[in-house]
């Protein structure tokens, strides 16, 4: 099959029916924009999101669950062996919040290379005292250079600065709360423990994540600061937070982990699966839309070829009669869907990366998002790839059956029906 | 080698629309090489259906079609579709040119599909035929740019572009006035004379026939 010819003839029967054609690639055109566009959007919102989680949350948590034991003393006689025990008002075992031995088990997890790093971190609920005003809320005991390398949290400080944590009885608090209270940067807070501690800390700096339940309640602190306030050893942690290299093991490494150290662990999937699965329904709706749009361009390209056939019944006829097979007819068709499709998709993503530019530079100020200024976009090779190849495949299938029934023109029954 | 372009072996051939019906009975023929031979008979008599068949372009029929001693029945679609194209060339009635190309390239489009020569070559050998015919200076021009007996020659320059045994014409005369007729008459006797080729053209215009070398008369999908 002498390829170029077939393609230099493609190429002059679509030149013959040029508004046509445009408007058929056209179609295509605005199918793979509107796909590149949506797709880009859409992931670009996810990640966002997902940054917005994943930066607020370890891929695994180490730390206490309260709950009552899993054996009761009962289980454990050998003379009720055999019989079914009812045990009722079982209270949870008082383990303590504190993770047994954590230390080592932070030094060891330090070295295991499937893990980026880890943070340890102390949870306590605590009450901010305002005048009589009391205000719970939660302070968290953090090791500042390990926070902010796992989970930056200089990005959510609106004021004042993460490092100023190591100074003595330096707190930073939500924007709720410093609302609520009236306090500045430079302010004075007491606070006052569960067990009833009564403590100062200087105001250093305020936070905002966008979670307005969390900025009611939360404060950061250094561990030291928290151990002091809670009157515990150096080596009381309530948390142990894993960052890995690969988010996807982290359910096997929790599961580890928990075996391991006899602690609980949670993963970030299991903590975060609504999570998911929004982002996977968004996904799918983007991915539907574009598909349909590219389908209904491959409607518009299916009736413009169909037309075209039936117009040029007499040049099939007498490509046939000198000499072009059946075959080299039907490619012949099939190369000028894919001229339409090409040109079509190839503009598509020109577009598409145009009108994602343009939502790219559109501000998007939200007081919940301090760290996004305009409206987020994931730009993606891949999903370029997806938008051509689906352009390349619906056009391919659009001209097949057109082209299948030019191969099938009788040249004879052409000509002498003249 | 025997001298023989083309030969039937009982070739017969039926329409089924609307009830079963015999068109050609049998037939029986051969054309030599270098003969100008003409095919005239009464409207409905099957001679056009006869030029169809030993074109290859028809090939539901019983009997053997030979092109070149080389029996052709029962071949595939792509080995028809490469005999017409390297040893026959069509005349019609009705020009039939691509309007999308000038007419250089109506008449270089076999000559590419066969692909033995370059673009250089081929484009040369178009418009040495397009000269033959007098036609080389509308060699650029679009097909709907011509009169009638332009395209005609035409189409003469495109069925000669491969050098083909044989050249098929279906009333090629049909549709022209009579001076423009003359003309491609005098086309076609030259091309046998001084070229030696073969030529076999359906006609119903008497005078046309008679001058030809051989008169093959058809009545009711006979030769009589």
């Amino acid at each position: 099959m002498n390829f170029k010819l077939i393609l230099n003839i493609a190429v002059h029967l679509l030149r013959a029916r040029l508004k046509q054609s445009i408007v058929a690639a056209v179609g295509v055109t605005f199918g793979i924009a509107m796909f590149i566009t949506l797709v880009s959007f859409m992931h670009g919102l996810n990640n966002m999101l997902d940054d917005l989680m994943l930066n607020r949350t370890p891929h695994v948590r180490l730390y206490n669950e309260i709950k009552p034991s899993d054996k009761q003393p009962i289980s454990l006689s050998s003379e009720y062996k055999n019989d079914v025990n009812f045990v009722s008002s079982v209270k949870p075992k008082d383990r303590g919040k504190a993770i047994y031995n954590s230390k080592a088990i932070i030094h060891y997890l330090k070295q295991d290379e499937r893990i980026v790093d880890v943070a340890p971190k102390i949870t306590t609920p605590v009450f901010f005292n305002s005048g009589t005003i009391e205000i719970s809320g939660v302070v968290y005991g953090v090791d500042v250079a390990a926070e902010e390398k796992l989970f930056k949290l200089s990005d959510y400080v609106i004021e004042g600065k993460v490092s100023d944590l190591d100074q003595n009885n330096s707190i930073i608090i939500g924007k709720g709360l410093a609302d609520k209270m009236l306090l500045k940067k430079g302010d004075i807070i007491k606070i006052t423990t569960a067990k009833g501690n009564l403590a100062s800390m200087k105001v250093v700096g305020i936070t905002q994540i966008g979670i307005a339940d969390l900025d009611n309640t939360m404060s950061y602190t250094s561990l030291d600061t928290a151990q002091k306030l809670l009157g515990e050893p150096t080596n009381y942690i309530t948390d142990i937070q894993v960052k890995l290299h690969d988010i996807t093991t982290a359910p096997a490494l929790a599961n580890e982990f928990r075996a391991k150290f006899n602690v609980d662990a949670i993963d970030y999937q299991t903590s975060n699966s609504q999570f998911e699965t929004g982002s996977t329904v968004r996904s799918i709706i983007s991915y539907a839309v574009g598909i349909v749009l590219l389908i209904v361009a491959g409607f518009g390209i299916y009736n413009i070829l169909n037309m075209m056939i039936f117009e040029k019944m007499d040049s099939i006829a007498i490509l046939k009669a000198t000499g072009f097979s059946g075959n080299d007819v039907k490619w012949i068709f099939i190369l000028l869907s894919m001229v339409i499709g090409i040109t079509g998709g190839l503009f598509g993503l020109l577009f598409g990366f145009i009108f994602t530019s343009i939502i790219d530079v559109i501000p998007f100020s939200t007081a919940a998002l301090p760290t996004i200024k305009t409206y987020p976009i994931d730009y993606n090779i891949v999903y370029y790839f997806v938008g051509i190849t689906f352009a390349l495949c619906t056009t391919f299938i659009a001209g097949l059956f057109p082209a299948l029934k030019a191969g099938k023109v009788d040249p004879v029954e052409i000509i002498r029906g003249k | 080698m025997s001298n023989k372009v083309l030969e039937t072996k009982k070739l017969s051939k039926y329409f089924y629309d609307p009830v079963k019906f015999q068109v050609l009975k049998e037939i029986d023929m051969s054309i030599n090489h270098g003969e100008f031979v003409s095919i005239v008979g009464k409207s409905g008599c099957g001679k056009s259906t006869l030029l169809y068949l030993l074109s290859t372009m028809d090939t539901d029929y019983e009997g053997e079609l030979y092109i070149h001693d080389e029996l052709v029945t029962g071949k595939s679609d792509k080995e028809f579709a490469k005999i017409r194209n390297e040893n026959i060339g069509f005349v019609f009635q009705f020009h039939y040119l691509l309007s999308e190309y000038n007419v250089l390239k109506n008449v270089m489009l076999p000559g590419m599909k066969l692909g033995k020569l370059s673009t250089d070559e081929v484009e040369h050998n178009a418009m040495e035929h397009l000269r033959t015919l007098d036609m080389h200076e509308q060699a650029l021009k679009m097909p709907n740019q011509l009169s009638g007996g332009q395209k005609q020659r035409v189409a003469i320059a495109r069925a000669l572009i491969n050098n083909p045994l044989i050249i098929m014409g279906d009333e090629p005369t049909g549709n022209l006035d009579h001076k423009n007729s003359d003309m491609v008459f005098d086309i076609f006797q030259k091309l046998t004379l001084e070229h030696k080729q073969t030529l076999l053209i359906v006609t119903h215009d008497n005078d046309f026939a008679a001058r030809t070398n051989r008169i093959i008369t058809m009545d009711d999908g006979k030769i009589i």
